[in-house]
């Protein structure tokens, strides 16, 4: 997007590096945490690290800034920022690096931002630090100025607001403004749109874009999402324990990449082409890539091919879960020290879910998901409708009463960690759920079932604390499985996870309801893993379900304005269009 | 942010009255006439009689508890029948010499922590460890044997300090040295927890970031944070302290409302006592009211709430 | 540990890295001070049990032909006014102050423990009452409020456990009320009554068990500040009184001789700051051993 700016002239780099390394005192053995990076960014362009957690992106940009950590041994070839060399910076001239020179937004500003200070003092403490002004007003403008140009509404009104106050958007934006308050060439990001709701994240990209666009800053943009990338980058590096495994400009590397690594991440995200087959099995088709041809100057990108899951039950009909036009409203305070208002949180919500079928349920944070999830589960009553299970009434009876039912009806969480008792062994979890088997019987039991979802009976004694959050994944879903149940909900069951890991959870699920026949309710933001695992979807906003139908039908044509400003917040190359 | 100190306020109130309420549970509850329980020790004809009279013990319970309630809140705590003067004239007359003892201790405890948790947080290894150690034995060392301790350094072998009395400064250094240590360590513990948990929180980062320095990092931002758990702490150390006082002042010998508690207590001088205990409870619901209240203005995410 | 890409179909569980704070805890070492203490705790717990082990001295035996001796080889810890053999009351001390300091934590546990789970309820009225009555009995100083108890019930012993154990209730009940709701509102209950389990079953297997947890943790660090909390109450004179060789008592009688002897103004202070660091920092020690283990 800004070949141009490149083309015109080659200005000093404001980052030249090579052969960076960092290591971390003798931990892991004296094993870099960095390892031989190189990495140049000129104004006016985008420079992506991506990687899975533990590649090394975020120490590699810290870097930039000597705030890799205490104990970081940093040594490199090469390290000028631009045109000085770095090596020989002392702590005053680094600090004169920070704020004035290079500027760093990091993920959640709830917690960036200094809670107990007020966007203004935060961002004023930029300028005033940096030396740029001295009088109050002059500080007080430059805050709101700031504030506009990141696109927040009302600065002046969101300057004497703290960051607990604003919206998860604004108060991103707060933090990009604080970021460049004091006009450095150089912005560094480190997830800034993690957690973000996808909307929200098309608005903070487009806020980092435009400061490189139009300003010409330079951006280092920290990634573990290949979409963001796809969307804001010139050049990408790929990273993998420390090193970088690929670089070039962002659109080859993501239609051709060489490293297999690279190639292995891109093919496991999930998306409407994926359907029906295994992300995690993704390899590349040789014979079309060799056979595709310089001739014409424009090389194919490459073919991934993915083995087939088993095929899909065919649904049925038979209804599992009937869900009749429920509600619920909630009573809270409006505002700070405001009356009390009557919130909406789910109105006349009705849909079906049949065995063997797939049902995604997408919408941004607040659209009522969790909620409907709560009332499903039988922890929340609703106000009005009514749920049945199995043809038999569920939501408008007593406890005591739906004991019986309740193992037909699992639930998958997000934090799978947080769902077992910290005392309990893997085992004991999966005890949990068994019901009338001996004590012989059910460890036989809890062994099939972990061989089931990948786990050997290695696991039987593990606390879950030790385990991977994919393995803390699998053992939920055995867990799951042990009550042998008609319908699970599974509640954005792998957002948690890193992209690869996600694949083998996603592989696992799809396979296992293959198999089994369970109707499923997968609840995401992720609108590319729906379309990967669900068979129809249910598009919710404010409470209502406002699209639904068929996977392809709902996604290739939304017929909804909601759905389509969400498809159109997907950034990059893996638009589901 | 007003609905949430005056519900405090109301929290506090409810707080003072019970411990008016228990105080007099405790004396109808115990075994005995609550004659024979006020008149302590002493015994001469009539006074059981003056006592009845006094309290309106031959009233109903119901009518005697409103009578107590009132009573206590408008200030008046009855007679001291071993000292024969008013209980509010004996505690007004000792309670400035405590005061004092106790607020240059507890003044003194706040610098050094302050001082001490702001240069030691987040520093080398040895360094840190060097000053835990220090904290704990001082927060384990009790406030007795310090004082004897400096007694028998500066008191009985440099002599420094007067061994006994509260006359002039010098008579109040020791005792404010005695009781200021104890709590000094406590008090270092905490923030020096706080200041470290602060310096662990992403917006630190964030803050370097800028290009502020340590000092200003600490300075402009981590103290403030630090200091909403000792906040929250206040109430009680100013509790401990007005205990820690009645040790003390038995220590150096010094007059003051321990000195007279404690003969109180001996002698079984039951309404001196009472209004010692409900006195100190009082403060100690004050501070804590003005603590939270101080808490709720320094951190503007509980104003919303 | 590398990230391996297992592309075969059915692959096994992934390679990930496991968070490394759960390796640190299984192999963790004890360190030093926590290992002392430790020995020192136990070193007590004997001298409580059999006194007769350090010492052949009566700690009640006067001899007047050494009054007020230096320490030497006999007397390691010296005599003091009247010839009693400090040593020996320092060690018959521990039994006053064991005794005393774990019946208060007893008192102060059982109480706020009763109290605390029920303040954890759902009930906005069980709550509010037993917050309030922590709010009143911690608004009493210890000192204070073991005053007040002992004008009205007596010197002694026993009394001032009862004071000391009363002005703990708040701290445990508070522990376990926090504690309570946490685990409460934790995930793993929510899912328990997913899986069609009663309440009364969830209360025992979840609830009770992970707010119990806490209370060994916050009693060991508790037992030291009663010890410290006792050992002033003697030194009022408000406990065991004399000839008995309690800590405090003794400190207090030693103030008479400080001009002419350090020693028995210095050896019961001495036990007294070691026990309480000693519990101070076993407690702490298994709070930190307990934290590793618990992940809320």
């Amino acid at each position: 997007m800004s070949k141009a700016a490149i083309s015109i002239s080659i200005p000093q780099p404001l980052v030249d590096i090579e052969g960076l390394t960092v290591h971390f005192g003798h931990a892991d053995g004296g094993r870099p945490v960095v390892e031989d990076v190189s990495l140049i960014i000129h104004p006016g362009e985008c420079v992506a690290l991506v990687g899975e957690s533990g590649s090394g992106k975020s120490v590699t940009a810290r870097t930039l800034l000597n705030l890799a950590g205490n104990g970081a041994r940093i040594t490199a070839r090469r390290f000028r920022l631009a045109g000085e060399d770095a090596m020989r910076f002392d702590a005053a001239r680094w600090r004169r690096v920070r704020g004035r020179e290079i500027g760093l937004v990091m993920q959640d500003a709830l917690v960036s931002l200094d809670p107990l200070r007020s966007i203004a003092q935060e961002v004023g403490e930029v300028v005033t630090n940096a030396g740029l002004l001295r009088g109050r007003r002059e500080i007080e403008e430059r805050v709101i100025d700031t504030l506009a140009r990141v696109g927040i509404p009302d600065p002046e009104i969101r300057s004497r607001q703290y960051a607990h106050e604003l919206s998860g958007g604004l108060r991103q934006r707060a933090l990009i403004a604080a970021a460049i308050a004091a006009g450095p060439r150089l912005v560094i990001a480190d997830e800034p749109t993690t957690a973000l709701d996808a909307t929200v994240q098309k608005q903070v990209i487009d806020v980092l874009s435009r400061r490189v666009r139009d300003e010409g800053v330079g951006l280092l943009l920290i990634s573990h999402d290949l979409a963001v990338v796809a969307e804001i980058a010139d050049r990408v590096h790929v990273m993998r324990a420390g090193k970088v495994v690929e670089s070039g400009p962002t659109a080859e590397v993501l239609s051709r990449p060489r490293h297999v690594y690279t190639r292995q991440l891109i093919a496991a995200v999930p998306s409407a082409t994926s359907r029906g087959t295994r992300l995690s099995s993704a390899r590349v088709d040789f014979e079309a890539a060799s056979g595709s041809g310089d001739e014409d100057g424009q090389p194919q990108p490459i073919r991934i091919i993915r083995d087939p899951l088993p095929p899909r039950p065919v649904v049925s009909g038979e209804v599992v879960l009937d869900v009749a036009s429920i509600g619920k409203r909630y009573r809270r305070r409006k505002g700070v020290g405001g009356g009390r208002e009557t919130f909406v949180a789910l109105d006349d919500v009705s849909f079906t879910v049949s065995t063997g079928e797939v049902v995604g349920l997408v919408g941004e944070s607040g659209s009522g998901k969790s909620t409907c999830a709560k009332i499903i589960l039988g922890l929340l009553k609703p106000d009005t409708g009514t749920v049945r299970l199995l043809g038999k009434p569920w939501s408008d009876i007593r406890e005591s009463e739906r004991r019986a039912l309740r193992s037909k009806l699992q639930y998958i969480p997000q934090d799978p960690l947080s769902s077992f008792d910290p005392r309990y062994r893997v085992s004991d979890i999966v005890a949990e759920n068994v019901w009338g088997l001996s004590r012989k019987q059910t460890l036989e039991h809890i062994v099939w079932l972990l061989d089931q979802v990948g786990l050997d009976s290695g696991f039987l004694d593990r606390y879950p604390r030790t385990m991977s959050g994919g393995q803390r994944q699998r053992v939920a879903i055995a867990r799951a499985l042990a009550a042998e149940p008609a319908l699970i909900v599974c509640d954005e069951p792998v957002s948690a996870l890193d992209i690869s890991i996600q694949a083998q959870v996603i592989d696992l699920i799809g396979e296992l309801q293959s198999r089994l026949r369970t109707a499923l309710l997968f609840i995401s933001h992720d609108l590319g893993l729906i379309h990967h695992v669900a068979d129809s979807v249910l598009v919710m906003k404010d409470g209502r379900i406002v699209e639904r139908g068929p996977v392809d039908d709902v996604f290739f044509h939304a017929a909804h304005d909601y759905t389509r400003t969400l498809l159109a917040a997907v950034p990059g190359p893996f638009a589901a269009s | 942010m007003w609905r949430q100190v005056l519900a405090r306020l109301g929290a506090s109130l409810v707080v003072a009255w019970g411990s008016i309420t228990v105080a007099f549970l405790a004396l109808h509850a115990l075994p005995g006439q609550v004659e024979d329980i006020l008149a302590g020790d002493l015994d001469y004809p009539g006074l059981r009689e003056a006592i009845a009279a006094e309290w309106g013990l031959d009233r109903g319970i119901g009518e005697q508890y409103v009578a107590f309630v009132t009573r206590i809140a408008s200030g008046d705590f009855g007679m001291s029948y071993e000292l024969r003067q008013p209980v509010t004239d004996v505690v007004a007359s000792q309670l400035l010499p405590t005061v004092y003892l106790a607020a240059t201790a507890g003044i003194l405890a706040f610098s050094i922590a302050v001082v001490l948790a702001t240069l030691t947080s987040g520093r080398g290894r040895v360094a840190r460890r060097i000053a835990s150690i220090v904290e704990l034995t001082f927060a384990s060392t009790p406030v007795f044997w310090i004082g004897i301790l400096l007694l028998m350094v500066f008191s009985f072998n440099l002599r420094w300090f007067p061994v006994s009395g509260a006359e002039g400064w010098r008579s109040l250094v020791l005792p404010a040295i005695t009781l200021a240590l104890p709590t000094a360590g406590l008090l270092t513990q905490v923030l020096r927890d706080a200041i470290e948990k602060t310096l662990d929180q992403p917006f630190v980062t964030t803050l370097r970031a800028r290009g502020l320095s340590e000092r200003q990092i600490r300075v402009q931002h981590v103290l403030r944070h630090a200091a909403l758990p000792m906040m929250t702490l206040g109430g009680w150390i100013i509790g401990g302290l007005l205990g820690g006082a009645v040790i003390t002042e038995k220590v150096f010998g010094r007059p003051g409302l321990g000195t007279t508690t404690l003969n109180a207590v001996l002698s079984h001088d039951v309404p001196v006592v009472l209004a010692v205990v409900l006195l100190a409870a009082f403060i100690y619901v004050a501070a804590s009211t003005i603590l939270d209240v101080l808490y709720v203005i320094i951190d503007p995410r509980l104003k919303a709430q | 540990m590398t990230q391996t890409f297992d592309t075969t179909p059915g692959t096994r569980a992934e390679q990930e890295v496991a968070p490394a704070r759960a390796m640190r805890t299984v192999r963790r070492r004890i360190p030093a001070g926590v290992v002392a203490s430790g020995a020192f705790i136990a070193l007590l717990l004997v001298a409580v049990a059999a006194p007769g082990l350090f010492t052949n001295y009566d700690p009640l035996a006067g001899d007047f032909l050494s009054i007020l001796k230096a320490p030497d080889a006999a007397h390691p810890f010296g005599t003091d006014r009247l010839g009693r053999d400090v040593f020996a009351r320092t060690v018959y001390g521990a039994r006053y102050s064991l005794f005393i300091g774990i019946g208060a934590t007893l008192i102060s546990v059982v109480f706020g423990v009763l109290l605390g789970i029920l303040a954890g309820q759902k009930s906005r009225l069980l709550d509010e009452t037993n917050s309030r009555l922590f709010d009143i009995v911690s608004s009493f100083p210890t000192v204070l409020l073991a005053m007040l108890v002992v004008t009205f019930l007596g010197q002694g012993m026993f009394n001032i456990a009862v004071a000391v154990g009363l002005s703990g209730i708040p701290k445990f009940g508070r522990v376990v009320r926090a504690q309570t709701q946490l685990v409460r509102n934790a995930d793993y209950v929510t899912h328990a009554h997913i899986y069609g389990r009663g309440h009364i079953e969830i209360f025992f297997r979840h609830l009770l068990p992970n707010v119990l947890v806490a209370v060994p943790v916050t009693a060991t660090v508790f037992i030291g500040s009663a010890i410290l909390a006792v050992s002033g109450l003697s030194f009022l004179g408000l406990g065991p009184q004399p000839p008995t060789p309690e800590w405090g008592v003794m400190l207090a009688e030693s103030r008479d001789t400080l001009r002419v002897a350090w020693w028995p103004g210095v050896f019961p202070g001495v036990a007294i700051t070691l026990t309480v660091i000693a519990f101070t920092v076993f407690g702490n020690y298994l709070q930190d051993v307990f934290e590793g283990r618990d992940n809320s």
